[in-house]
Formats: structure tokens, C-alpha cells, sequence
């Protein structure tokens, strides 16, 4: 596939690859997305805003230049801004492939952080050198005005320009606790939204702690995603029993989307309304309860995104899905081309996952 | 200061928990909607440029944000959008409130500068254009989960009527208005109200720059033309229960 190289959230020759859950193929332009979809359908999206979780600043103990990564909640609530858990890198930024970045000095607890006008402190590392819980110093409102005046949305090489804010807001954006944007809601424009409605076809949103996609070095990365903060509203709890009880499908818009529902549902497959964090990973040997189709990006075999469609689909219609992304030359990457995958009989995607437990590589790029 | 009025019922049904953004809230009727709302139990962000006078105003209002930033600047705007979503968690009310004269003094069309007219469209019509923007996910949220979702854009009667002297504001204020009209009826499937209110002439800093030989006592005390502006919101807003406003973010229990 080729990368998207550019910050653009809905390009006029965005494409899209639906599978049905008969695993035929169909191509379409991705701004006619909505005829997928059918009257009653539910779809459901991540209204997470994404915090510009890139920090540039100074290792205080050894005076050297460094960038924490914000990259996942660790206080006793989301809503706690103070307490971080961060992936640091040494100097230098996102134009060096992050395989390729500088290790920071090495961490220790205790050791101080000036990072633009917010300082913190290391309170601990977490059982990788370069991964630890960091504490802010300063009020909330400080904290906040900190990271939105001095952080920068997390980027990669594969785009040369500096991403700005706006170039990650989602048109549903609201509450700011994602990390990396929900990029499958990219898709969604408000002239998209009115078609829903015009065609009978509900929206409704959660709100899903979108953590980091790839850090550079592979034993950090086989513990991503980490655990990942979600809410859902009593509202979209109501809409999916509503839509289960109508026979309607259930469309995840995201990954991230489907992490927290089937996280939130019981094992009667009810998904309840309220606060959760979503710690399982989705992979061929996960029973989906709740979604029955999922549009997402174009995600490159041996990512945790890529395991988690064959949660929706056969290893044979996989092996398809990448061969005709690529024949078709589909763009990947956040601001890339898309796949709309509705589920196969759950039994044919099972009976696949109990032979095909597999050490999954964690490598990704791009949230969707 | 004293509270103007008593609330109404409806007032106080609403406001507590409501959240609530206002721009240019530390003067005139921006300061006045920040304190009414204030003690009436809403959760309040409220934006302006001056630093000392934003942190003079959250010291003396506790429980408020205050958000320093220019709406009229392109990049302050979704750092102002990421503090308020952040600090409240989500929004139900937004006020565009923060104005610009243009010239002052006030002056003819033909002696106004391009770059005065250019910062009052800037402030009165493309600032509240791109807050809006940036906020109406986290609106439509407030509206799909039954809370309600209000945009009042502080309009004028010079957005109607053309008065000599006036034309750079008068411009981007009938701009603004416009904008709300057409905002109103595109967003009504998304439950969202957009409101433009025309607050009367009050004794305000920015009246008396723009009409310094005004008698006070022939204006609108801002606290007079708060009130109304909550009403309004306030009508705009689904009948409410308490339990449906109770304030919220991720990871707090429900």
C-alpha cells in the first residue's frame, strides 16, 4: 500500500473496499459510504478529541533535549490531567522514523522534566525503560493550557508537514482524553451526517481513549494498545438495545469503537451504559457480541489492528482484503483509504481463530 | 454585586451543571453572563485576551476556567476548544459574546481602515464562524444525549439597520447574524438551537468607546440584558431533568 502522506481527513479520492459478510468485494468512492448502510442501521463513532500528546522539552538531570509522548490515562479517573503514563524519546522529532529516534537519557523516578511552560516529575518507570508515569505540576486549568499551547499532535515520518490541531479535530470531536486521532471517523462530514438522517440511519457516539499506534521499538510495542479509558452514554446504550431489538445492524466507525463495546457488553452481549476501560485485545479468537460491521483504515498485516478484523472476517477473505488493497493500490496509514468489513457468521470466523492463535506483532500506524 | 433578579424556576431547574463557554467574559455583558451563571451552579469556561484580568476574575469566581486566547487568531481557537472540553468535559452552551468596534472612534465607511474592518470581521463573524466549528461535535453530543445544545451568537440592531459610522461592525455583526440563521436551521435535525440576540444598548465599556457622551442611565444594565440572554438559552434548551445534566467526563463514575 502506499502512505497517505498527506493531513487531508477527506480527500475527493478517498476509497473505499467493502466486504460483505459473504466476503464479496465491492470498490466504491468513500464519499458514497452511506449506501452501504441500510434504513435502521445503527452506526456508532468515537467522538474523542485528541490532545496534542507530543511534548517537547529537557531532561532536567542531564540538561538533554527529549519528547514525551503522552500515551495512555494513569490517574484514578480519565478526568485526572496530572498523571500520565508516557513513552519518552531523545532528541530530535517526528521527521526520523521513530525506529530510528535517539533513546533519551536514561530514567529514573524522581527525575524533573521542563517541557515548554509545564514541568513534571517521573514518579516511576514502567517496566520498560522508556515508558513511565509522569505527574504534572499546576492546577488542572494550568495543565491544560500547558499541553494546548506547547504539545503538538503525535505525528510520523511518513508526513513531512507539522500536523496541526485542526488537522486531527474530528467534525464529532468533544471530549479532548484521545491520544491518536479515531481516524475512521475522518469519513464522517456533517453533509454525510445529513444523509444518515435522510435516510433513517442513526448515529450515535462513544467516547473511547484512543491510546498510541507505534513507538519504534518492538518490546514497547507488543504492549500496545494500552488499557484505554471509555464512556458510554446511557443514550447510545439505549440505541444499540434498541437497534438489537429491531433486528438492525450495529456499524463501528473504528477500531476504537470496537474495543469499547465489546468491552462494555456482557457476556449476554448487552452493552451497558457508563464508564470503562477497555484492557482485552480483538483477534480471531474473540467472540463479537455486539458490532456487526466495522469501516475502518487500510491496516498492513502483523499490526493489532490488522488481528483485529480477522475478528470479523475469514483468514482466506483477509489474505483477499490485503492482496486487493494493494492490487488496487489503496493508501494506509491515518489519513489513508478505507475497508468496510461487514461480520462473517461468527461460527466460520471462530472455528478459523481456535487454529489460528498466533504472536501477534504489535507494529501500527494510524488509528482507525 | 447584587444578583439583579431572582431567578425563575426554569433558570434554576436548568442552570445548575449546565456547561457552559463564553468568549470575552471578563467585561461588560461576557462578565455579566460569567458571574450569573456562576452562582446559579453552571460549570463556566470563559475566554478573554488580557491575562492578568482572566486570572483576576477565576481568583474571585472559584469553580470557573478562565482561558486566555483571541478569537479572532486562527491558532488560538482549538487551543481555547481543547481547554474548554477539557476542563468541562463536554458543552452544552456556547456564547459567542467577545465584539470588536472596528474604528474608534467610530467612523465613516469611507474614512475606515481596511485592517480596522478586517479585525472586526475577524473578532464578530470568522472567530465565532471557526469556534463554532470546532465545538459542534461536543455540542451534537449534549444534544444526542438529551441535554441540549445552545449557540447564542450576541448580535445587534446595527446587524439590521444601517446606521452612519457604525458600518465595519455593523458589517460583520450582520455577518454573524446571517451565519446564525443559516447555522439554526442546518443543525435543527442535530438538535442544536442556534440563537442570535440582539442584547439592546448597555452601559459597557465598549458602548462608551463607541459612544462616549452617552447618558448610563438611558442604557441596559449588563446584568439587566444577562438575565434575559439565560432565559433565552435557557427556552432553547429541552425541559430538563437534573439527572440528565448531572456533569460528566470519562472515567468518573456515572
Amino acid at each position: 500500500m502506499i502512505a497517505a502522506d498527506r493531513p487531508v481527513q477527506r480527500p475527493a479520492a478517498a476509497k473505499l473496499l467493502a466486504v460483505d459478510s459473504e466476503g464479496r468485494f465491492s470498490h466504491i468512492s468513500r464519499d458514497h459510504f452511506v449506501e452501504l448502510l441500510r434504513p435502521g442501521d445503527l452506526i456508532v463513532a468515537n467522538d474523542a478529541a485528541t490532545l496534542p500528546a507530543s511534548l517537547h522539552g529537557v531532561h532536567l538531570p542531564t540538561g538533554e533535549a527529549m519528547e514525551a509522548r503522552l500515551a495512555g490515562w494513569s490517574g484514578a479517573t480519565a478526568s485526572d490531567v496530572s498523571h500520565f503514563a508516557a513513552v519518552i524519546f531523545g532528541a530530535g522529532d517526528y521527521h526520523t522514523r521513530t525506529e530510528h529516534r535517539l533513546a533519551p537519557p536514561p530514567l529514573a523516578a524522581g527525575d524533573r522534566l521542563r517541557l515548554g511552560p509545564l514541568t513534571a516529575t517521573i514518579v516511576r518507570t514502567l517496566g520498560h525503560p522508556r515508558l513511565v508515569s509522569l505527574e504534572f505540576d499546576g492546577t488542572s486549568d494550568a495543565i491544560w493550557n500547558g499541553i494546548a499551547r506547547h504539545g503538538r499532535p503525535i505525528q510520523y515520518a511518513h508526513i513531512a508537514e507539522p500536523l496541526a490541531l485542526w488537522d486531527v479535530w474530528t467534525v464529532l470531536a468533544g471530549p479532548p482524553v484521545a491520544f491518536e486521532p479515531p481516524s475512521a471517523g475522518f469519513v464522517l462530514s456533517w453533509g454525510i451526517i445529513e444523509q444518515l438522517h435522510q435516510r433513517g440511519i442513526q448515529l450515535a457516539t462513544i467516547t473511547h481513549a484512543a491510546g498510541i499506534s507505534s513507538t519504534g521499538d518492538d518490546e514497547l510495542d507488543k504492549r500496545l494498545p494500552l488499557p484505554e479509558p471509555y464512556r458510554i452514554p446511557e443514550a447510545t446504550a439505549n440505541a444499540i438495545a434498541a437497534a438489537r431489538t429491531r433486528g438492525a445492524r450495529i456499524v463501528a466507525i473504528g477500531t476504537t469503537v470496537v474495543r469499547a463495546l465489546e468491552h462494555a457488553a456482557g457476556t449476554d452481549g448487552v452493552v451497558r451504559p457508563g464508564d470503562g476501560v477497555a484492557t482485552q485485545r480483538i483477534d480471531s479468537t474473540t467472540h463479537v457480541r455486539v458490532v456487526d460491521g466495522v469501516l475502518t483504515g487500510t491496516h498492513e498485516p502483523g499490526t493489532s489492528h490488522h488481528d483485529l478484523l480477522a475478528a470479523f472476517a475469514t483468514p482466506a477473505t483477509l489474505s483477499s482484503i490485503d492482496r486487493e488493497l494493494d492490487a488496487h493500490e489503496y493508501r494506509t496509514h491515518e489519513f489513508g483509504d478505507s475497508v468496510f468489513i461487514e461480520r462473517a457468521e461468527q461460527s466460520q470466523v471462530l472455528i478459523f481463530g481456535l487454529f489460528r492463535r498466533q504472536q501477534p506483532d504489535y507494529r501500527q500506524r494510524g488509528r482507525g | 454585586m447584587p444578583h439583579p433578579t431572582t431567578p425563575e424556576p426554569a433558570l434554576r431547574a436548568t442552570l445548575p451543571g449546565l456547561r457552559v463557554l463564553i468568549t470575552g467574559g471578563t467585561s461588560g455583558l461576557g462578565l455579566a453572563l460569567v458571574r450569573e451563571l456562576a452562582a446559579s451552579g453552571a460549570r463556566v469556561a470563559f475566554v478573554a485576551r488580557g491575562g492578568e484580568r482572566v486570572e483576576h476574575l477565576t481568583r474571585e469566581l472559584a469553580g470557573t476556567h478562565g482561558i486566555v486566547g483571541d478569537v479572532s487568531a486562527k491558532t488560538d481557537i482549538h487551543q481555547i476548544a481543547l481547554q474548554a472540553l477539557g476542563e468541562l468535559g463536554g458543552l452544552d452552551v456556547l456564547v459567542n459574546n467577545a465584539s470588536d468596534l472596528g474604528p474608534t472612534p467610530l467612523a465613516l465607511l469611507g474614512d475606515t481602515d481596511c485592517e480596522d474592518l478586517e479585525r472586526a470581521l475577524a473578532t464578530n463573524l470568522v472567530g465565532p464562524f471557526r469556534l463554532t466549528k470546532a465545538l459542534l461535535g461536543a455540542l451534537s453530543a449534549s444534544a444526542r444525549e438529551g441535554r441540549g445544545a445552545v449557540i447564542l451568537n450576541v448580535s445587534s440592531d446595527a446587524a439590521i439597520n444601517a446606521y452612519p459610522t457604525w458600518g465595519a461592525y455593523s458589517a460583520s455583526k450582520a455577518g454573524l447574524h446571517h451565519l446564525s440563521r443559516i447555522w439554526d436551521a442546518e443543525l435543527g435535525s442535530e438538535g442544536i438551537r442556534v440563537l442570535s440576540v440582539d442584547p439592546g444598548d448597555m452601559d459597557t465599556p465598549m458602548h462608551a468607546l463607541a459612544v462616549p457622551d452617552a447618558d448610563p442611565s438611558t442604557l441596559k444594565q449588563p446584568d439587566v440584558a444577562a438575565h434575559e440572554i439565560l432565559e433565552q438559552i435557557v427556552a432553547a434548551l429541552p425541559k430538563s431533568t437534573t439527572s440528565a445534566r448531572s456533569a460528566q467526563k470519562v472515567g468518573e463514575p456515572a
